[in-house]
């Protein structure tokens, strides 16, 4: 436990009188990168906050490398994305740059090549009065980068960015990654972060439901595949009672099977012959995984 | 943590530099002190002084109204501006603390001020000067206008920290600026009129109303100037309330505002989430 870089153990956080965060416990070693997922509201902003020192923390605890959240050290070892950033409109890319560089102490380091390294050489010396949001999104991610962090939280970082942005944006992740930093990526787009997280956390209004490996999640969901049979024309209602699954229209049938079952049924409906023309197989998509755990009713 | 502070009030100069605050502070600053002084010029002969005298008197009733103004507008969207951008959530992630974030604001800002005053009433007082003539008493006079108009405006711009900190949004913070202006520039000094006319010079006017007044720093320095100055209390027709006071309790009324509205807007800005 120790040599994690971010524990958070069973953490609340009352507003007013509503709990929106409920015995949350999580942890997050150097080197490795957790994607945080729920639905908007889910309380994912909440707990970087906590994490940060920004909020209080209304039970529980939060150790960041060993130090308080909002000490002087713990600040010191953090980076922090947050949702939809922003700085102040009269400064250049740069000048912010250089008082967050000031501010953070330390090492001065080459503003200009971190500008390069987020794409924005072009435009150090304009005002971000003139950038886009996806470039205020980059300077952000410049900012993330200063220092040697042992903890990133990237509150939503793939909002607003395009694709490639986002290729740009998971190799600066992967970097720090690399480097040992712990990163946490809060997103309620399961998409964006399943290929690129070592592990993923699912909150559900306040409550973790789900810690796993992608890999994982999926096995114990037990979510079903989707079958879809191409039938000859006039042949759907047939198959359908055939093989217990539902007519879509009169060429195709749908049915759902678990992943254990799957070539037991496949071989059935293949030796019914020439009636079925075709049959395309779907695996339990990240949308359908992430719906299952943060599904009313489910814990 | 000196660095920090620095590195914090650098942004904040290049910013008020570049909005084109500084200019406009200056430029109001000069257009007023040189319309009072011309329209003041008139009675020089009879008081017997010289025209810097009349026109420090004359700047000294502006700078009361002026500085507080400007200081708060510059101030009040310090910290109501930067939630409602956004941008406090991230600056409060880095290792300054948040006094070391008010400190940096706060000495670009005054000294944003102290160059706006130096320039605008300084540049009055030697149009005055080169046109009426002036003395070494007069200069010091003017000098200590020009410090002690800046000290008044840091009361303020700490002011205006503390209402920045409490207010919801820039539009309250605003408002909230315009009514604290209101109360210590205007109406507290009605108010204290209106007690000495009801009291009809009995043990309020002459032993309280003094030290109520002088407890108001905008009123503190009025009397400082006043006081330190016999052409100035001349010319300006009020030195009555100014003398019944020892010397030093406008100094330390001026001197230790800035101190304590600073300690309170920073004990504010404490409880602050972004
Ligand atoms: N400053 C605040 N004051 C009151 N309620 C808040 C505040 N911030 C967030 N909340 C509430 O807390 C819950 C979690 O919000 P949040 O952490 O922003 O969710 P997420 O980031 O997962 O979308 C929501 O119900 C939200 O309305
Ligand atoms: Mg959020």
């Amino acid at each position: 436990m120790m040599d994690n870089a971010l524990i958070i153990r069973s953490a609340d956080k009352f507003r007013g009188k509503t709990q929106v965060l409920t015995d949350v416990d999580l942890v997050v070693a150097p080197g490795e990168r957790v994607a945080l997922l729920g639905h908007n509201g889910a309380g994912k902003s909440t707990l970087i906050k906590m994490i940060l020192g920004l909020t209080s923390i209304d039970g529980g605890d939060i150790s960041i490398d060993g130090a308080k959240p909002g000490s002087n050290v713990a600040r010191a070892r953090t980076a922090f994305l947050p949702e939809s950033v922003n700085f102040h409109p009269t400064l250049t890319g740069r000048e912010q740059l250089t008082l967050f560089a000031r501010l953070a102490g330390g090492d001065r380091p080459d503003i200009d090549a971190l500008l390069d390294r987020v794409g924005l050489s072009e435009a150090t010396n304009n005002r971000i009065a003139t950038y886009s949001k996806g470039m205020r999104q980059r300077l952000g991610l410049a900012q993330v980068l200063l220092g040697q962090p042992k903890v990133a939280l990237l509150d939503e970082p793939t909002s607003g960015l395009d694709p490639i942005s986002r290729q740009d944006l998971y190799a600066i992740i992967n970097e720090l990654a690399a480097h040992g930093t712990a990163v946490l990526i809060a997103s309620h787009a399961l998409t964006e972060v399943e290929a690129q997280t070592d592990r993923i956390a699912i909150l559900r209004k306040g409550i973790k439901v789900a810690d796993d490996t992608l890999a994982n999640l999926s096995h114990n969901a037990g979510l079903p595949t989707r079958m879809r049979i191409l039938v000859q024309a006039g042949q759907a209602d047939q198959i359908a009672k055939a093989t217990g699954g539902e007519r879509i229209n009169g060429a195709s049938v749908e049915l759902y099977c678990d992943a254990n079952q799957k070539m037991q049924e496949l071989r059935r409906i293949a030796a019914m012959g020439d009636v079925v023309a075709d049959i395309e197989l779907t695996p339990p998509r990240l949308e359908d995984l992430y719906r299952h755990y943060s599904k009313e009713g489910q814990t | 943590m000196i660095a920090r502070i620095f590195a914090l009030a650098r942004a904040e100069m290049l910013i008020l530099r570049r909005n084109w605050w500084l200019m406009m502070a200056t430029g109001i600053m000069m257009l007023f002190a040189l319309a009072l002084t011309f329209a003041g010029s008139a009675p020089t002969g009879t008081l017997g002084v010289d025209m810097l005298t009349i026109s420090v008197s004359s700047m000294t009733t502006l700078a009361v109204y002026l500085a507080p103004l400007l200081a708060l507008m510059m101030s009040f969207d310090a910290i109501a501006g930067e939630r409602d951008r956004g941008t406090l959530s991230l600056l409060l992630t880095y290792p300054a603390g948040r006094g070391e974030i008010l400190m940096g604001k706060f000495l670009a800002q005054v000294t944003a001020l102290g160059i706006a005053t130096a320039l605008g009433l300084g540049s009055a007082g030697i149009v005055a000067a080169l046109y009426g003539g002036a003395s070494p008493e007069s200069l010091i006079a003017l000098s200590r206008l020009i410090a002690t108009a800046t000290l008044l405006g840091a009361v303020f711009v700490a002011l205006g920290y503390g209402l920045s900190a409490l207010a919801k949004s820039p539009a309250a913070a605003a408002g909230l600026a315009a009514g604290l202006w209101l109360v210590f520039v205007v109406l507290f000094d009605l108010g204290l009129l209106g007690a000495v006319v009801m009291d009809g010079g009995g043990i309020f006017t002459q032993k309280i109303f003094p030290w109520v007044m002088v407890a108001n720093p905008a009123d503190a320095f009025r009397v400082w100037n006043i006081a330190a100055s016999e052409g100035v209390a001349l010319a300006s027709g009020m030195g009555g309330a100014a003398k019944t006071l020892p010397n030093w309790a406008a100094p330390v009324s001026l001197l230790l505002w800035p101190l304590l509205a600073f300690v309170s807007a920073r004990a504010v800005f404490r409880r602050v989430e972004p």
